[in-house]
């Protein structure tokens, strides 16, 4: 095996912080406590730290402050009463059977979507990444799907999924009855695999970076140990492109999570009979449709903390593994 | 706490303190006599833009000191989330005229809506024009915060190509009865004619149930509203006939149960459809139609079947400045003369008295709309009640579940819906909601 050696990088040692002279003003050092050491770096860093507050912080927290009251959204300056409920809201989300369902389904989304994701990703990444003829166009067009709006890859899957589609036509007699997008068992998987498909060019592209990463030396002494291709592709590949993967994974998770676009227009509002519903949809339905923010509010907070629940699993079991 | 967190939860607060501020509601008193340039809402179909933007241009001509802008309603899945949107933005024009009755009460209970009882002489208004039938739109405050203005009666319309070609007489089709209307639908669909007997959509919108089970709950209890005193009607021997009817058609593949991305009617899948006036200018052309009334168990005959309206009204909205011109301008948009080319431009029946011997040389001239016409007497609407929209929506569920799905069935399901929608209707905060 050949060795790789890189040249030991020069690092200046960092220049130590002065420290505050005896006589230097409190009002001194009360600004560079709150400001750090480099102010500047504040003005630099305030339009994200804007942006953040704005669009993430202040949204998140007043959502927290909703779903602790009753509340519906009034016209401006129309005083209503706004009681706190305490945990109401909460309650009323937990015993409603759509937002079980709901959890189901993403349930049933996840485990589906998720490893099949991972896995025809990074094996169609590795394909891509071999000298194979049209590469170039096979790369493009597995991005397309990616790059194209949901609304309009959506009709052509309604078509192709309808009870007269190509798909059924193909499958003959063993197409399902109902069909795929209003058969309750088929539904959710239905759309799992059609978000697996519409995403795939982005988290192959991940891969494709991510295997550039790869030393070539190992795949070389792999194949001089004569080891197969699989198994280059299991103690190579795989193992090189792990980080890779708990992005991905993440990204799918968070995909899933936030599941609207497609039970939208794909089964035209959750169906058939809420079986396809996300709990994202049913924010929108119960929020903005029959103005329950406050319902709304707490089942988005559930499912924040749900997402964070999920990521810390994930976290813990990639500790337990590295 | 280091610098950049206390930097975020700074401007946090800061935030949130201005948003407590929010723009103030405009003086309704001072507002109520103003005068000056407004805006409206108008549908989005191209008969009603036409007519609106003929309307707004006459006024325009009439009135240039108060000049109105009209534009089409943004597009939305329905219109009634961009009004309680708009609403709560505080971006809604004066005057919407798509506001869907079953709306009203939310729009209310959010404080979007002007009662136009402010306004010397609307009452005898509103009630002259529309009659009797105008008390129905009334809200349980005993205001009018909508005007009664254009209702759409649903009928079955019917494929006569379709029919012939299964045998069916297309002039004289045997509808009337629930048991005559299953066998023309399996004589449809088993001599291959279309693919469907009738392709309500089978979506899961909380208003779906507007154009399959309400206008026959309408026919067979002779005029009852899904909820009357509070309390829902539909648990009923009207109510179980409508719904095992319907489960009839979707068990036996009868109706469609997928959603369609066109039209079914207008491409021959399906052999009929339960549609308003509107219907006539949509299919010129494109299919060969006769009307049936909606069928009772014991047979619907004539033009006097209670249906549902569909109506659409007007509603006048709080950030409106100028509502003396408002006023003045929804009256001129439901005059006569106004009333006359809504008719003419659009097919949809004003809610005006007498329109038959009223606007007499139209219907002569085009008798399609004559039926239509004589139902618009006899319309029933959605009730005008707290939570609407949620009651409608568990309503839905509770279909998609039995009637179109078959998982439950729909007797067992009655009670326990019927007592869930009595519950929404008294503002019960702990009723569930929820979707599809």
């Amino acid at each position: 095996m050949t060795g790789i050696t890189s040249p030991r990088p020069k690092f200046s040692p960092p220049e130590e912080e002065p420290r505050p002279s005896p006589r230097q003003s409190r009002a001194q050092r009360i600004a560079r406590t709150a400001l750090g050491r480099h102010p500047i770096g504040i003005v630099f860093g305030a339009p994200y730290a804007l942006f953040i507050a704005v669009l993430f912080a202040y949204p998140l927290g007043l959502a927290v402050w909703i779903s602790f009251h009753s509340y519906f959204f009034a016209a401006p300056g129309v005083s209503v009463p706004r009681p706190f409920v305490g945990l109401a809201n909460y309650e009323a989300v937990l015993a409603d059977p759509a937002v079980r369902q709901a959890f189901v389904n993403v349930l049933i989304f996840l485990v589906i979507n998720v490893p099949l994701t991972v896995m025809v990703s990074l094996l169609l990444a590795t394909a891509l990444n071999a000298a194979i003829p049209f590469r170039a166009f096979f790369r493009t067009s597995f991005y397309v799907p990616y790059v194209t709006a949901s609304v309009a890859v959506v009709g052509v899957w309604l078509f192709m999924f309808g009870s007269g589609g190509i798909v059924n036509n193909v499958l003959g007699p063993l197409a399902p009855t109902p069909s795929w997008l209003i058969n309750q068992n088929w539904a959710m998987p239905s759309i799992a695999i059609y978000v697996t498909w519409k995403q795939l060019g982005f988290f192959i592209l991940l891969y494709l970076a991510a295997l550039q990463n790869v030393p070539k030396e190992l795949y070389e002494a792999a194949e001089v140990d004569g080891a197969s291709w699989w198994r280059r592709f299991r103690a190579v590949t795989v193992p090189g492109v792990r980080p890779a993967t708990t992005l991905v994974t993440l990204l799918a998770i968070i995909t899933g999570a936030g599941l609207f676009t497609e039970p939208y227009l794909l089964t035209a509002g959750g169906g058939p009979n809420g079986k396809s519903a996300s709990p994202v949809l049913l924010m929108y339905q119960t929020g903005i449709e029959q103005n329950r923010p406050d319902f709304a509010s707490a089942l988005g907070i559930l499912l924040v903390i749900g997402v964070f629940l999920i990521f810390g699993i994930q976290r813990l079991l990639q500790r337990r593994q590295a | 706490m280091k610098p950049p967190v206390a930097l975020a939860v700074a401007v946090t607060l800061a935030l949130g303190l201005a948003a407590c501020g929010g723009q103030g509601a405009v003086p309704a008193r001072a507002a109520a006599k103003a005068h000056g340039p407004i805006s409206i809402w108008y549908s989005n179909n191209p008969q009603e833009v036409a007519w609106g933007e003929q309307m707004v241009a006459a006024w325009n001509k009439l009135h240039p000191s108060e000049k109105v802008t009209g534009q089409q309603i943004p597009a939305a899945q329905s219109s009634e989330e961009v009004i309680g949107a708009a609403i709560t933005a505080g971006s809604e024009p004066c005057l919407i005229y798509n506001t869907a009755p079953a709306a009203v009460p939310t729009f209310e209970q959010q404080g979007g809506l002007v009662p136009l009882n402010d306004f010397p002489g609307a009452v005898s208004y509103i009630q002259a024009r529309t009659g009797p039938g105008a008390s129905v739109y009334k809200s349980p405050d005993g205001k009018y915060y909508q005007m009664p203005w254009k209702s759409n009666p649903v009928m079955i319309f019917y494929n006569k190509k379709i029919f012939a070609k299964a045998g069916i007489s297309p002039t004289n089709p045997p509808l009337s009865t629930y048991s005559q209307f299953l066998a023309t639908a399996k004589k449809v669909v088993s001599s291959g004619a279309a693919k469907y007997a009738i392709y309500p959509a089978p979506t899961s919108e909380f208003y779906q149930s507007w154009y399959d089970f309400y206008p026959m709950y309408a026919a067979e209890s002779g005029g009852k509203e899904l909820i009357a005193n509070g309390k829902a009607t539909f648990d009923s021997a009207a109510g179980r006939a409508v719904i095992g009817f319907w489960q009839k058609l979707y068990a036996q593949n009868l109706a469609g149960k997928g959603s369609y991305t066109n039209d079914p009617f207008a491409d021959g899948s399906t052999a009929m459809a339960i549609v308003g006036p509107w219907a006539v200018a949509t299919y010129k052309g494109k299919v060969d139609w006769g009307i049936a009334p909606v069928p009772t168990t014991q047979g619907s005959h004539g033009d006097q079947v209670p249906t549902f309206s569909d109506a659409k009204n007007i509603s006048m909205y709080v950030s409106c400045e100028n509502r003396a011109t408002a006023w003045d301008f929804l009256k001129f948009s439901t005059s006569i003369a106004e009333d006359g080319k809504l008719l003419s431009m659009t097919g949809q029946m004003p809610m005006r008295q007498g329109i038959q011997q009223l606007y007499a040389p139209y219907f002569k001239a085009n008798p399609a709309y004559k039926e239509f016409a004589a139902e618009a007497a006899h319309v029933i609407e959605v009730p005008n009640v707290p939570n609407s929209i949620e009651a409608w929506q568990v309503f839905r569920n509770d279909w998609s579940k039995s009637v179109i799905f078959g998982q439950e069935r729909p007797d067992s399901v009655l009670a326990a819906e019927s007592a869930q929608i009595n519950k929404i209707v008294a503002g019960n905060p702990n009723a569930q909601y929820g979707a599809p």
